[in-house]
């Protein structure tokens, strides 16, 4: 059973932004789709996963980019040819 | 240049576009003048895309996916981006956060989703091909909704570099259009290697569709056509499976008991990629700025709850559930297994039988607004997710019509048999055609 308190919390994690409002209406929803999950508790075997491509990197060397202008024209804050973000601190 | 332009000025009266290019430049080659639709996921240089999401509205991609250079490459005009369920996030472009796209057969119903814009411009006759792209079934159900054909190539067949991710170990990008024939042809562009995409295989794809299948043998899965399946869209596949007899493939029944669990772990495994691809948007690179001042979880809170429609916002908690600590043992690790199994019971049935076929899905196009409940809005799912949490091929082809709606035949084959897949299509098509 997810409290609306789990579901607070979650939506703090994601940093999705929650109003107490919608908390209600979210948490039936999760609890009727955790629940459907439950039928994951059936599975049986382990998870030895198979595949066939793997490492797949290139070598580390200088390759062409983005021009710094066409980099930062989709940026909504910008300084001195930087990308500017909210504070950390 | 002036000369190496169409115009394109389609009546959208279904939503099918978010963006329409009135005069698309084009070149020589195999695709050369013809208008391909490309889905709002995937980038277009110098063409807005925004996943049908607000907190992309504005952003202009700098660089082209590599499905876009290869149909640029050859010859093809974009005549615009479509509408779809926000992020891909949905099974009847009603996510949207540009308004929905109505079916073209009945504009009370649903396209299907999420490449619904795709499918109804294809189907409307706006344009003749469309890219879409497919995580659980967002190529074949709008395709079977709308009455098109949709293939889901092998994953890493196409490239999806520049497809802006959702879940990326389950979707692709693949073509749609009205015929199979230009499906195999949009597929000859787009499929091959490419080294910007790390589980990019070397496998192109250079096929003529053939109508010869004597002797091909067809698994019939129980799953497909028992409960929560309409049982007018059963006789129907089951009567497209009996032309296909009929040319000379044979039957067997068959099983795939992982079925019981596919699509949970499915709904698992793709809120799970998405809680951490759609981190991304939190409006600093890209989508509306987030108020700098502010510490960054106040910004990047405010930016989202405004930025993410309800069902996105849904599916990012989930998978945030999922693989919190606690919960990751229960849900995230079993789904893995669950994904393993069905791989396996795949894998075990192709040793057997080169294709297997079952509708695509359960029901005709729903209406609009009926399934208001998410949850059963997932459970429309279940007979496309299984090939996406394998890997294979499918191929969504139309076989009929139900209360006056398109019936979708899906054919599912070997990993890069996509060429079979299209073959059985073809000749299904070619069969009810003459």
């Amino acid at each position: 059973m997810v409290t609306e308190k789990d579901v607070e919390h979650i939506g703090e994690l994601a940093d999705i932004g929650i109003d107490t409002a919608e908390l209600a209406t979210f948490t039936g929803q999760f609890n009727a789709i955790v629940e459907y999950f439950d039928v994951l508790d059936r599975v049986q075997g382990d998870a030895v996963v198979t595949r066939d491509l793997y490492n797949i990197l290139r070598e580390d060397k200088v390759e062409p980019s983005l021009p710094q202008e066409e980099a930062l024209k989709n940026a909504g804050a910008q300084e001195d040819g930087f990308i500017k973000a909210p504070r950390v601190m | 240049m002036a000369e190496n332009t169409i115009r394109f000025e389609p009546d959208d009266r279904y939503n099918a576009f978010l963006t329409v290019c009135p005069q698309p430049e084009y070149a020589g080659g195999k695709l050369s003048g013809i208008a391909v639709a490309v889905k709002d996921n995937i980038s277009t240089r110098g063409i807005e895309t925004t996943c049908a999401s607000k907190i992309l509205k504005g952003y202009v991609p700098p660089y082209d996916a590599h499905a876009v250079t290869l149909i640029r490459n050859a010859g093809a005009a974009i005549a615009g981006k479509t509408n779809m369920d926000e992020f891909g996030m949905g099974t009847s472009t009603e996510n949207s956060a540009f308004g929905p796209t109505l079916n073209p057969c009945d504009t009370k119903r649903v396209p299907g989703g999420s490449s619904g814009g795709s499918a109804a411009a294809v189907a409307a006759g706006m344009v003749r091909m469309a890219l879409g792209t497919d995580t659980g079934g967002s190529i074949r159900c709008p395709a079977a909704f709308c009455g098109i054909v949709g293939l889901k190539p092998t994953y890493g067949r196409v490239s999806r570099y520049g497809l802006i991710a959702y879940a990326n170990s389950l979707e692709t990008i693949g073509p749609m259009a009205t015929n199979v024939a230009d499906v195999s042809l949009l597929m000859s562009i787009i499929a091959g290697h490419d080294r910007r995409d790390s589980t990019s295989y070397d496998r192109p794809y250079h096929h003529t569709p053939s109508a010869e299948i004597k002797g091909l043998r067809i698994g019939i899965p129980k799953e497909y056509f028992g409960a929560g399946v309409d049982p007018e869209i059963a006789a129907t596949v089951r009567r497209a499976i009996g032309r296909l007899e009929e040319l000379g493939a044979t039957t067997v029944p068959c099983s795939i008991p992982s079925m019981e669990y596919a699509l949970a772990a499915y709904y698992v495994i793709c809120t799970s990629e998405a809680s951490s691809n759609l981190a991304r948007f939190d409006g600093v690179r890209y989508g509306p700025a987030a108020d700098t001042k502010k510490s960054w979880h106040a910004a990047y809170q405010d930016v989202r709850k405004q930025g993410f429609g309800p069902e996105v916002r849904r599916r990012i908690m989930l998978g945030t559930f999922a693989l919190s600590s606690g919960y990751y043992g229960k849900y995230y690790a079993k789904a893995q297994v669950a994904r393993e199994n069905v791989r396996k019971d795949f894998a075990r049935l192709f040793t057997n039988v080169d294709v297997l076929c079952g509708p695509t899905m359960p029901t005709i196009a729903f209406k609009l607004g009926e399934k208001s409940d998410p949850l059963s809005m997932y459970l429309s799912d279940i007979l496309t997710v299984p090939v996406n949490l394998a890997g294979i091929p499918a191929i969504s082809v139309p076989c009929g019509k139900v209360q006056g709606m398109p019936v979708g035949f899906q054919i599912m084959g070997r990993q890069f048999e996509d060429e079979r897949v299209v073959d059985v299509a073809y000749a299904y098509e070619q069969a009810v055609k003459a």
